[in-house]
Parts: structure tokens; C-alpha cells; sequence
């Protein structure tokens, strides 16, 4: 099985094997208990995660709530004041350039030498690994080849879009094969369609059997990419889970909201609509309602025959699922975003 | 690949694809090398050129013989103008200064020559900006109106000395034992002046070094002393030492804010995920530092021996081996300045003026032996000295290989304590 603990051989190439059954169950990397504090600021506080070849783990938070510092703490950057990192059982202190060399990080700076062209840049972070100097050619150009770059492998960065460094910033990192990606931001400021493109390449890398630690505080791309989520703030994990697990944690999984017009009574109608059948939540304010509940089919109905009761009508009706803002929102009483 | 020689290789590449960075580096050294190696004496002797004006308002056959003299020096251009004129064009800085004799020059110099008699007084008005050139001209003026007049008084062309008997021997005041020593004193000159034919027109011509004449009572035997069995001084050689390790240390200020670019684009923190040593990334950067630095200095001297004539008079070995040891001592300069430095804006500043000093003190713009007793003495503790006392041993001084050791030594005892300040100091997490 590609990537598996125990196999402590990088074959080269096996980046691109197709799709194969990875076991879900066997932890790549493991992170307990990680701590750290600059003086008087703790930017970690307790942040523990795990991912298995073939696994996505989305690391969801805002903007300084400890992602970096957890990712810095994981592949050697920084040194944790508490707790401990494990590469298929091995250490960091036990044997740090062999942790390393299963390790690929793209950093949250594109981490690019400009005045080196493409495959220049890939075969430099490549010879840091050690790989041979015939080998090294072979996987500088599949590594541009798999992030559509082949063409410009002469070509320096600087003439590049961001979207396009992004994904250079990522080969990168592959070069010398590593079981583990840490992926810190890896799509800041790159337009939708470099993003699809990236996604496609990370996809790949999953069925690959690599773990990927996704770091990131757009909930859409943990939604999309993450087998599992680990929701941080202020340097701690609030929630962990798939995301249905997490969204099980709202107390509705779907949304209706409506523009109303004739309610008279709010507060009567709000304890109406709670009271009704499949509603889980309501919220009336002015002439809106927001309801939630689990499953929209079934408490449309109630709900609109409850307003005609009433002799309210409606302007606008639109529906929604819940994600992981609304999660985090429930929270932390925040937004990502904020 | 070797991941230190990739390392080295990056930055090899990345400094040689700035152009900018080479030709700061490698033709403004060049250049200014060029510059102050004229100033100060070049490869050929040629004097200086001092532009002068003259006016005489004398016309007397002596006044005429000085000016005559002056013209003769090769060391002076001599115009002559009238006074106005010739104040003029010191003003605008045509001419450097220029001199006026005035009426009765003649008679008045001879006659002063003995003191008593009122002396003329030569009118010098020279450039402010050019102070260097006063001294030049008043020396050179003694020398041909003293060569002048006294050749002119005793050749016994103007009756100075009867004059001069003629008036001690009326002279009722003088002592009479004082009276008869001037009095046979002046006898044996006039015996000595009927000796030899008088010839005026020979006198007129005469510049003093012919038989029976008067002139400087000696003579100097210039010998340019260094250590090569053919010594060549190339007043070159100084320069482009000093200009050279000016740029090079320039060089090491930018390869230090090149890292500090680094941190700040994160490819610090990239290039410390991989599985390195501290001593292979920070080995690395000195490595390949000093090989920029050396790459750099070779073109420099081959430009100054190619061009301007600059040789190793001294060991060949001895001067690879200062050269070596500068650029070991620059790398780990740049490395102390990239550990003490917090961002690329502030610690540009503050390093240039720092590699400012050190060149200044190190005697790379004026040699060290102008500067006062105790600062020779105290700017042995700069490093930039030995490294062009060093230089400068293996060119022009044609030193041998043991001048070499001490310049080397001290620089490799400041490059391990520049590194080890800077490991110390370094910063390794952001």
C-alpha cells in the first residue's frame, strides 16, 4: 500500500500509481498535546491531530489561530514547548533528517527563488533531499508535469501568475516524494480556476496514498478537500471530525428563510413555527423568518400551511445547508473571517 | 547532488544573474581604482602639471632668467600674461596660481641677498580649492630666483659685490677687525670672478649647472624602494587593493541583505524544513560568499594588470592566500551582518556605514601611513588593514610569502570571530 507506515522505502514515481484502496485506519502522522507560547502569547495551547495515507485533514481556523504555528511545529520549524510529533512511530529528536525527508511543505509564502527558472528552482529543493543527480531531472520534470507546468519548465517564476507559483510551490515540495504534505494556505490570493486546478492535484496525492494536512480559513475548501476537519481557535481544537460530524453538531442541518409580509404578531408567530412539526429553530425579525430544520421536504409543507393560517404571505422563499461557518459561528460565537 | 554544493550553486547563480549586483561589484572598483591610482602617481613618473601664470613687470635680464628657468621645469606650464589676466584665470580656475615680479626685481634681489637692503616682494595669488599647489610653487619659485640671483651676483655680471665693498669700506661705524674680514672676503670673490673669462651672454643662457657657475649645492638620487629584485612601483597597485576590498565588502553587505530577503519571502523557513544542518546552511552561504568574493577580486586584478599595469611583485602564493582569507573574512562580515540585522531596510543603512569605516580605517582611500601616529596604530584592530597592507606586500612591496602570514592569520582570526558572533546571534526560527 503506497505510502503506509513500515514502508520505509521512497520508491520514486509513486506519486502517480492510480487509484488504490488505502487504509483509512492507520495514522502517518500523529500530533499530541502541542504547545506553544512567544512570552506572554500562547499561540498554541493544546492542539492534538492525526491523518492516515490517502487522508485529507483540513486545519479550519481564522487568521491567527495557531494553523501556522501547529504546521511549523510539525515539520521541525519550530520547536514545541509541549507535546510531541510522530512520523509513523518516529520522531523529530529521534532522527530529524529522516523525519524530514518524509515530510513536503508548502508554505503559506510563496517559497520561490525568482531568478531561478521553474525546474531550476524544483531540482535545488530536490538536491536539498539528497536525490541523485539523474533521478533529480526525472522527478523535476514529473512533478511539472503533474502540476500542468512541463512547459515552462525554462521559464522563471517571475513571469508567472500567482496561480501558477501556487502550484510550482507545491511541486516543489513533491519533489523527493514525501509520505506527508503539510499545505499551509496553499491557494492565498489565486484566482478559481488555478484553485480547481490545485484541488485536482491535491485529489491526485490523496488517491496517491499521501497525507495531506490541509491548512486553511476558507470553509469551502475544507468542505471540498477534508476527509476530516480539526477546527482551531486561539490555539485550540474546538471540534474534530468528518463533516458530517461536524455539522451534526448544529442543531439544524438545513435553512429556510423567508420574506414575509402581514405578520402582525412576531412573537407569536415565532413560538407558532418552534412549536411546528420538523422545526428545530426560528427566528422572526420584522417582516423575515429564518427557520431551521433537518429535513426540508417534509417541514416546508408545515410551515408555509402555518402561515397561510395566519394570513401571512410570502414575498421571497430560499433554502439553504449548513457548514462549517455556521459550525464554527456556533462555536465560537464568531466568524472565520473575522 | 550534494545539498551544501546546490546551496552554493543557488546562490552562485542568483548573484551573477543580477546584473545590476555584478557590475556594481566588478566595474565600479574598476573605475574608482582607476580614479584615485591617477591620482596618486599611476604607473608613469610624468611630474604634475601645475598650469602657472607669470607676469614681469621687471623686464631685467635676471627676471628674465627666472622666468626662463620656470618655463624650463617640467613640472610647471608656464604662461605669461599680463597681471589682470592672470588673476583672472586663477579665478576661473584656468590656471592654477600665478606670480608677479615686479619693477627693480633685479637690482633688488641681488642686493637683498646679503641683507640690509629692502627686498621685492613676488605677488603669488593662487586657487583656494587647490591648497596642494601653494606649497609646490613657492618651492619651486626659491629654487629658480635663489639659483638665479646667486648665480647672478657671483658670476660678477652686476657689480653687486663692488657695490658692497664700496659701502663696508665707507663704513665708519663697523668695527675695523669686522671691517677688514668682509673687505678680504669680498677681494677673493672679485679674484676668483677675473679668474674665469667673462662671458654675459653664456650667463644669460646658463641654468646653473655649467662649470665656474653657481647652482644647488646638491643633487638627489630618487630610488623607489620595495622588496622584487626589479622593483615597479603602480600607484595603481594601492588603489585597486583598497577599492577592491571596499566593493567586495559591499558585496557581502548585499549577500547579507539577500538573506534577510529570504527569511522575509519565506524561503528561509522552506529551505530549514529540508533535512539540513545548521552548518550546511549557514557553511553554505559562507562558501559560496567568499567564492563570489573571489570570483570578483580575480576579475578586478586582471583588469588592473591587463590595463593599468598592476603586478605581483611579491609571492604569488602569498598574495592567493590574502585574497583567500578576505574573502573568507567578507563572507562571515555579510553572515555576523544578516544575524544582527532585523529587517533589509534598516540593516542596509547601518552596514554600509559600518563597511564605510572599515575601509576608511583600513586605509583603502588614502594609504594608512598619512593618517596620524596613534590611528596607524589603533586601526590595526580593523580588519580592511591587513587585508590591503596585505595586498599591497604582495604587489607592488614585493614582499615575500612571510609578509603574507601575519595579514592572513589576523583576517582568519577575525572571520572565526565574526562566525562565531553570528552563530551565536542567529536567528533560526522566525
Amino acid at each position: 500500500m503506497a505510502g503506509a507506515c513500515g514502508k520505509t522505502d521512497t520508491a520514486l514515481g509513486r506519486l502517480f500509481v492510480d487509484d488504490r484502496e488505502v487504509a483509512m485506519d492507520q495514522r502517518m502522522l500523529e500530533a499530541r498535546g502541542l504547545r506553544k507560547a512567544y512570552g506572554a502569547r500562547t499561540a498554541v495551547a493544546d492542539v492534538s491531530l492525526g491523518v492516515a495515507a490517502g487522508e485529507v485533514l483540513g486545519l479550519l481556523g481564522p487568521n491567527g489561530a495557531g494553523k501556522s504555528t501547529t504546521v511549523g511545529m510539525i515539520s521541525g520549524l519550530t520547536a514545541p514547548d509541549a507535546g510531541s510529533v510522530t512520523i509513523c512511530g518516529a520522531t523529530l529528536s529521534a532522527d530529524e533528517f529522516r523525519f524530514k525527508r518524509r515530510i513536503g511543505l508548502v508554505p503559506q509564502d510563496l517559497a520561490l527563488f525568482e531568478d531561478l527558472t521553474a525546474i531550476a528552482n524544483i531540482e535545488l529543493f530536490g538536491a536539498l533531499y539528497d536525490l541523485p543527480r539523474r533521478t533529480l531531472k526525472t522527478r523535476a520534470m514529473e512533478v511539472l508535469e503533474m502540476v500542468g507546468l512541463a512547459d515552462r519548465a525554462r521559464d522563471k517564476p517571475a513571469t508567472f501568475s500567482g496561480g501558477m507559483k501556487r502550484r510550482l510551490n507545491i511541486a516543489c515540495a513533491l519533489v523527493h516524494d514525501p509520505d506527508v504534505l503539510l499545505l499551509d494556505e496553499p491557494t492565498a490570493g489565486v484566482d478559481p480556476q488555478s484553485r480547481n486546478a490545485i484541488f485536482d492535484n491535491l485529489e491526485a496525492l490523496k488517491r496517491a496514498g499521501k497525507a495531506l494536512v490541509y491548512t486553511t480559513h476558507y470553509m469551502e475548501e475544507a468542505e471540498r478537500l477534508a476527509d476530516r476537519i480539526v477546527i482551531v481557535d486561539h490555539g485550540r481544537v474546538v471540534a474534530a471530525g468528518t463533516p458530517t460530524e461536524l455539522y451534526r453538531l448544529l442543531p439544524a442541518a438545513q435553512t429556510l428563510q423567508i420574506d414575509a409580509e402581514g405578520i402582525v404578531d412576531a412573537g407569536s408567530l415565532q413560538s407558532a413555527l418552534h412549536a411546528a412539526d420538523g422545526v428545530k429553530l426560528a427566528k422572526v425579525d420584522g417582516q423575515r423568518i429564518e427557520i431551521g430544520l433537518d429535513d426540508l421536504a417534509l417541514t416546508t409543507a408545515s410551515v408555509t400551511q402555518l402561515l397561510a393560517a395566519r394570513g401571512i404571505g410570502m414575498r421571497r422563499i430560499d433554502s439553504g445547508r449548513a457548514n462549517l461557518e455556521d459550525v464554527f459561528l456556533m462555536l465560537t460565537g464568531r466568524q472565520l473571517r473575522d | 547532488m550534494n545539498a551544501f554544493l546546490a546551496l552554493v550553486r543557488k546562490d552562485l547563480v542568483l548573484y551573477f544573474s543580477n546584473r545590476r549586483s555584478v557590475i556594481v561589484s566588478i566595474v565600479a572598483p574598476i573605475l574608482i581604482a582607476a580614479f584615485f591610482g591617477s591620482l596618486f602617481g599611476g604607473g608613469d613618473s610624468a611630474p604634475a602639471n601645475v598650469p602657472l601664470g607669470v607676469t614681469d613687470l621687471d623686464q631685467s635680464p635676471l627676471s628674465k632668467q627666472v622666468v626662463a628657468a620656470m618655463k624650463a621645469d617640467p613640472s610647471l606650464t608656464l604662461t605669461e600674461l599680463p597681471g589682470a589676466e592672470a588673476g583672472a584665470q586663477v579665478k576661473a580656475g584656468t590656471l592654477r596660481a600665478s606670480i608677479t615680479l615686479p619693477k627693480g626685481f633685479g637690482s633688488q634681489s641681488s642686493h637683498a641677498l646679503f641683507g640690509g637692503s629692502p627686498k621685492p616682494q613676488i605677488d603669488l595669488r593662487y586657487d583656494p580649492s587647490q591648497p596642494m599647489v601653494l606649497p609646490l610653487v613657492r618651492g619651486l619659485l626659491a629654487e629658480h630666483v635663489m639659483q638665479t640671483v646667486a648665480r647672478s651676483v657671483f658670476s660678477g655680471s652686476v657689480p653687486v659685490i663692488a657695490d658692497a665693498r664700496a659701502q663696508v669700506a665707507a663704513d665708519a661705524t663697523m668695527p675695523a677687525g669686522r671691517r677688514r674680514e668682509l673687505l678680504d672676503m669680498f677681494d677673493d670673490i672679485a679674484k676668483v670672478q677675473q679668474s674665469r673669462p667673462s662671458d654675459p651672454a653664456a650667463s644669460a643662457s646658463d641654468v646653473g649647472n655649467g662649470p665656474g657657475t653657481l647652482s644647488m649645492p646638491f643633487t638627489t638620487n630618487e630610488t623607489q624602494m620595495s622588496s622584487g629584485p626589479e622593483p615597479h612601483y603602480n600607484g595603481y597597485a594601492h588603489a585597486f587593493a583598497g577599492m577592491g576590498v571596499q566593493f567586495i565588502l559591499f558585496m557581502g553587505v548585499d549577500m547579507a541583505i539577500g538573506l534577510l530577503m529570504m527569511r522575509r519571502l519565506g524561503l528561509w523557513t522552506r529551505l530549514r524544513a529540508a533535512p539540513l544542518s545548521r552548518g550546511t546552511l549557514l557553511g553554505s552561504r559562507i562558501a559560496s560568499t567568499a567564492a563570489i568574493a573571489l570570483i570578483i577580486f580575480a576579475v578586478i586584478y586582471a583588469a588592473a594588470m591587463a590595463v593599468f599595469g598592476v603586478r605581483v611583485e611579491g609571492s604569488v602564493p602569498g598574495f592567493v592566500a590574502v585574497l583567500a582569507a578576505f574573502a573568507l573574512l567578507t563572507a562571515s562580515f555579510g553572515l555576523l551582518i544578516a544575524a544582527l540585522g532585523r529587517t533589509p531596510e534598516a540593516t542596509r543603512g547601518l552596514a554600509i556605514f559600518a563597511t564605510l569605516l572599515l575601509v576608511m580605517l583600513g586605509g583603502a582611500w588614502v594609504p594608512s601611513f598619512i593618517f596620524p601616529t596613534w590611528l596607524q596604530k589603533a586601526s590595526l584592530v580593523v580588519p580592511t588593514r591587513w587585508a590591503i597592507d596585505g595586498l599591497d606586500a604582495m604587489t607592488w612591496r614585493g614582499q615575500p610569502f612571510e609578509a603574507a602570514v601575519m595579514p592572513v592569520v589576523v583576517m582568519l582570526g577575525f572571520t572565526a570571530l565574526f562566525a562565531m558572533l553570528a552563530v551565536w546571534r542567529f536567528n533560526w526560527e522566525e
